[in-house]
């Protein structure tokens, strides 16, 4: 194994693995407070994506357009909150996942009346397909924006998490909501404030996601939206720390495999990939970093 | 201040509060004292807005706070301690501080920290750590340093002393005696009968879902024979159930 191959190779696991993180810490951010597997999650991608697309011939330099998109998941992302979760939040922890379910279902079917259910192709900025030669390897300018905004975002959501009493108060949230609610934190500012950062990871997500398709279908979100699961099951549910870390290990097994695998078996990668997963979790049912369990908000 | 009147609660098909009532002064120290079951956190809880009573009513300062939030609730002023200490596990000693100060928007959080870090010095010490990884009876400090900051109108212990060394609970105990004596308004729940009955101005003794006697700590020794309630004792105490409030203001 040469060295062009193994820096070829970190560098998209880091690529791949933070697009992962990130899809991974949109879910978890949500279940740490709510409890709630966020079955619609995958919807903000594609809300993101319709933006993108009805955006398509807006003079608008790109960067506007990609905020308006992520502006736009986080938004719907909130919406949800405030129109179907937040009348069944108090019933059952079922109740929340069918909600979510249900969500998810009409959102793809309003895309599918609204738009069409064929695929419509997305514009993506020159730069994002081109690649750069850095000391005699090629890397592509999508795969170091990834990486770069990826980790960005990361230690903006620290600084949000740690230094402010909002995300304070998030993170008590998930170790004990009706604690956080004695002190006097309002659980409706706390869950809101939860999507709306949900939202802004997956609007991200999308953007990179997106332009690696170069379009965008009612049923876009169900990739990230599994990739996203498997990513916190494999960290371990309840953490934030354990979403990024499985985010990261998901992405590098992927591309492990695409790397790894003889050319006749990569139609099955993903059946390899999931089968490690599999036996990760038969190891280490609790995940790697798992979290903590806590009463939910009640 | 606090006024609790035939408070009635349900977990379920099971009636965890029958018949409360009760009333706390300001700068008194009321304790609910009785055996496992009878009804005393669950009384705490209704009147945090953790648990909706089923029926009855309790007022504070003249507002009703039955089927409130838990933080409209503490945006009145009360302040709970819960059973479990409640701190935050992930969060360092520091940052639940600062979330104790939530509703603070005077000046004087700085001042107010530094005292309570004076008060209990090992929270200045471990600042930085995660209240995780304190021990029961330093999580106990945070916690009640942590209620403190509120700067609250009523504080409400859950079972301080549980789960606690011997000369720990000394410490709960003489802890609240000088917070009362500071003019904090305190309703105690505790198992440990003597002990709170050296320290509070009244108390009530619940079995069952029900005031079954209620008064100062002498004459309530006069009435039962509080050490066998304590130990789940079958026997009836000399009041009747319901009977007068004895020496309640």
């Amino acid at each position: 194994m040469d060295a062009e191959f193994v820096a070829q190779f970190v560098l998209n696991a880091l690529s791949l693995g933070s697009l992962y993180a990130l899809m991974a810490l949109g879910m978890a951010i949500v279940f740490g407070v709510l409890r709630l597997v966020n079955l619609a999650y995958g919807e903000l991608i594609m809300v993101a994506g319709y933006t993108l697309f009805v955006l398509n011939d807006s003079p608008l330099p790109w960067l506007f357009v990609a905020g308006a998109a992520v502006l736009a998941a986080s938004l719907a992302s909130m919406l949800t909150e405030r129109v179907a979760f937040r009348p069944v939040r108090t019933n059952s922890l079922n109740a929340m996942l069918i909600t979510s379910f249900a969500v998810s279902t009409l959102l793809q079917n309003a895309a599918l009346l609204l738009v069409s259910p064929r695929t419509r192709a997305v514009n993506v900025p020159g730069l994002l397909t081109q690649s750069l030669e850095i000391a005699g390897l090629r890397v592509s300018v999508a795969n170091l924006m990834t990486i770069g905004v990826s980790l960005g975002l990361l230690f903006g959501l620290n600084l949000l998490l740690r230094r402010t009493t909002l995300g304070i108060a998030l993170r008590a949230a998930a170790d004990d909501f009706p604690m956080t609610r004695m002190l006097g934190v309002r659980a409706d500012r706390v869950i809101a404030a939860a999507f709306a950062i949900s939202g802004v990871l997956a609007g991200v997500v999308g953007l990179f996601w997106i332009a690696r398709v170069g379009s965008v279908v009612p049923t876009i979100g169900a990739g990230p939206l599994l990739i996203a699961l498997i990513a916190t099951v494999i960290g371990g549910m309840g953490g934030l720390a354990g979403a990024i870390a499985g985010g990261y290990v998901l992405g590098a097994l992927t591309v492990g495999m695409q790397l790894l695998l003889p050319p006749g078996l990569i139609d099955y990668r993903d059946a390899f990939t999931f089968g490690i997963v599999i036996l990760v979790l038969l190891i280490r049912p609790q995940g790697l970093i798992p979290g903590r369990q806590s009463a939910r908000v009640g | 201040m606090l006024t609790v009147t035939g408070l009635e609660a349900r977990y379920g098909a099971i009636l965890a509060l029958r018949d409360i009532s009760l009333t706390v002064e300001e700068g008194e120290l009321v304790a609910l004292v009785g055996p496992n079951g009878a009804g005393k956190s669950t009384t705490l809880a209704v009147i945090a807005g953790l648990h909706r009573p089923s029926r009855g009513s309790v007022l504070f300062e003249g507002k009703s706070l039955a089927g409130r939030a838990p933080e409209d609730v503490a945006r009145l002023g009360v302040s709970m301690v819960p059973e479990n200490r409640g701190v935050f596990p992930t969060l360092t000693v520091a940052e639940n501080l600062r979330l104790g100060a939530y509703l603070r928007r005077d000046g004087e959080v700085a001042r107010d920290l530094e005292r309570l870090q004076e008060r209990f010095r090992v929270l200045a010490e471990r600042a930085t750590q995660a209240a995780g990884t304190l021990s029961g009876g330093e999580q106990q400090q945070l916690a009640i340093a942590r209620a403190l900051i509120s700067r609250p109108r009523l504080l409400m212990l859950d079972e301080p002393s549980l789960g606690l060394a011997p000369t720990l609970v000394d410490r709960v105990f003489e802890l609240v005696a000088e917070l009362h004596r500071e003019g904090v308004t305190i309703l105690l729940v505790e198992q440990n009968v003597r002990r709170t009955l050296e320290v509070a101005d009244r108390a009530y003794l619940l079995q069952t879902g029900r005031v079954e006697a209620s008064g100062r700590p002498a004459e309530l020794r006069e009435l039962v024979d509080i050490e066998s309630v304590y130990l789940g004792g079958a026997q009836r105490p000399a009041a009747q159930a319901g009977g007068p409030a004895v020496g309640s203001p």
